[in-house]
């Protein structure tokens, strides 16, 4: 081994043990960022060994690629809106991805011929999960940018397809995998993990998300890892494998935050349920006008806060803390709480709520805020819909039946922010709204919120 | 690949995988969007194989043309999710120390 190789090994190896440093720093938001910063710097050190150990010759590609991905990926870091943080990180698992399945079909392109069967087979995952993945991540994107209606699309015989096309893929993995000379199964395969990527996610519903990007972030990062197999690569090995746990990890968190089980979440939308109109909830939905919803406010003690994805579509986190310092200001306990699935993507509501400078200590988890809604005078839900049903809790023949929940039902009196009297994602009624302690204000979420905090001043 | 070489990989992959368990399950709720584009920051490490296939020796026309939308790719992972986080992470400590009028003021 040359002097340059001894070189770019070492930097693989600084950038392994900065990459897990970076995530122990996310332990706390106050080590988070120190954490980043040696992770930027184990990537650049990578990048630099590579370049210098690698024996590169080409180089008008290379600069091509990175002046062109810097240029774009400094963009979307400085202008992409913190409330489309979801379609972002789709739109990188999607490039992430893609990344691993192209490194994977250059692979095969040099190398098919002196490849072993362990490095054939390992090929084949990083093809597939890669293919996949991108298809996937993109019609996710789409769904959450509302390119694509958010509403499952789902045929007869959907699962006998989705099966077919799974089997033809593993088919023609298992056929390259014996025959490696014949390229046009390894093109089957590769052509049959996109088309397998879009049917993955089509049937999930927007109200699914958080577990599905959880779910493609692991497939993303097992595709990585996978490029470390055929690559020999360990850094890729360790980086891949700490991304796909991380995504694997938050989407059993998901799915317990959802009651669904991880096999029902494993084979995606196979099973999903079409939403039956269960309407066991009957009763009127009482209105409250701004001034009355203003006068409680004031005069409450203890006020919770519940954000649900309405807040982000109504881009209503500002006007939210400002009612909130009102409130405060004439001594009312403002809280936040958050749940693990409220919004589209893992921790979504925290990020929006911290973009309104609300301090992370009045942010609160489902565990911590429950047992304080008793004493709780006034809870606003702000666009969340499932989240707070007290079905899940009461009635045990709904189909989110055993999903834990806020238990804002239990606070002495309920305002629910809401844009109209429809029953929202998951087409499902609300007993909560019918509760003799709940009062709905219809309207934007974000004009609602800032008309009450202009009220609260009057008051 | 040999299998001395394989069941280092194997060895690889099973620590690291452990590693991760252990060390992302203390990542609490709170940080869990930042987490997420962390660690597709990091698995943007691809971007070292993207780069071979992009510029080696004896690679033919069209494996650096894959390249190179590889590296574009990698990259914008790399330099989008750093960035972003960052800017997360930022967000996230803006109103730490609750008495400081000056870092309030410019926060608003």
């Amino acid at each position: 081994m040359s002097v340059a190789t001894y070189f770019m090994e070492a930097t693989y190896l600084i950038a392994s043990i900065l990459f897990v440093l970076a995530l122990r720093g996310m332990s706390h938001p106050e080590t988070a960022r120190r954490g980043m910063f040696l992770a930027e710097g184990g990537m650049f050190a990578a990048i630099v060994g590579t370049l210098v150990g690698a024996h590169i010759v080409t180089w008008i590609w290379i600069i091509a690629g990175l002046s062109i991905g810097s240029i774009i990926g400094a963009w979307m870091a400085i202008w992409v809106p913190m409330t489309a943080m979801p379609q972002r990180t789709a739109l990188s698992h999607a490039f992430g991805a893609l990344a691993a399945a192209l490194v994977g079909v250059g692979e095969f392109l040099v190398h098919a011929s002196e490849m072993t069967a362990v490095t054939r087979g390992a090929l084949g995952f990083e093809v597939m999960l890669g293919a996949l993945t991108t298809t996937g991540s993109l019609i996710a994107a789409g769904k959450l940018q509302g390119i694509i209606h958010g509403k499952p699309i789902q045929f007869r015989g959907q699962n006998i397809v989705n099966l077919l096309i799974a089997l033809s893929m593993v088919s023609s993995f298992v056929y390259f995998w014996i025959h490696p000379e014949i390229v046009a199964a390894f093109y089957t395969m590769l052509g049959l993990a996109f088309v397998f990527g879009v049917m993955l996610v089509i049937p999930i519903g927007s109200a699914d998300m958080p577990v599905v990007m959880s779910l493609l972030n692991s497939y993303a990062g097992l595709a990585a890892a996978a490029t470390g197999f055929v690559l020999q690569n360990n850094v890729l090995i360790i980086a891949g494998t700490l991304d796909g746990f991380s995504g694997f990890i938050l989407s059993v968190l998901m799915c317990k935050a959802m009651n669904r089980s991880i096999t029902n979440v494993l084979f995606g939308g196979f099973g999903a349920v079409i939403a039956e109109a269960t309407s066991n909830a009957g009763g009127v939905m009482r209105e409250i006008s701004l001034d009355d919803a203003a006068m409680q406010l004031a005069f409450a003690s203890r006020v919770v806060f519940v954000p649900g994805y309405g807040l982000a579509t109504a881009q209503a986190q500002h006007a939210v803390r400002e009612l909130a310092e009102l409130l405060e200001g004439r001594g009312v306990t403002v809280k936040y709480a958050i749940h693990p699935v409220a919004g589209r993507m893992p921790g979504h509501m925290n990020v929006l709520l911290a973009e309104a400078n609300v301090p992370y200590s009045s942010l609160y988890e489902m565990e911590q805020i429950n047992p304080e809604f008793p004493s709780t005078d006034v809870a606003v839900v702000i666009g969340a819909n499932d989240v707070v049903n007290p079905d899940a809790r009461d009635n045990p023949k709904s189909i989110i039946a055993g999903m834990p929940i806020l238990e804002v039902d239990r606070a002495k009196s309920v305002i629910v922010l809401k844009r109209g009297q429809g029953r929202g994602f998951s087409g499902l009624e609300n007993p909560l709204f019918f509760k003799p302690c709940t009062t709905m204000l219809y309207g934007d979420a974000k004009s609602s919120l800032s008309h009450l905090a202009q009220a609260v001043q009057h008051v | 690949m040999n299998p001395a070489v394989l069941i280092a990989s194997v060895y690889v992959f099973a620590l690291a995988a452990f590693l991760g368990y252990q060390v992302i399950s203390r990542v609490p709720p709170l940080l869990h969007t930042p987490l997420m584009s962390a660690t597709n920051a990091i698995s943007g490490i691809s971007l070292i194989g993207s780069l071979v296939l992009a510029g080696a020796v004896h690679y033919p026309l069209f494996a650096h043309i894959l390249g190179f939308v590889a590296v574009t790719t990698a990259t914008i992972n790399v330099v989008g999710g750093f960035g972003i986080t960052d800017r997360m992470l930022k967000m996230f400590l803006k109103r730490k120390p609750e008495s400081d009028p000056a870092q309030k003021a410019v926060a608003k």
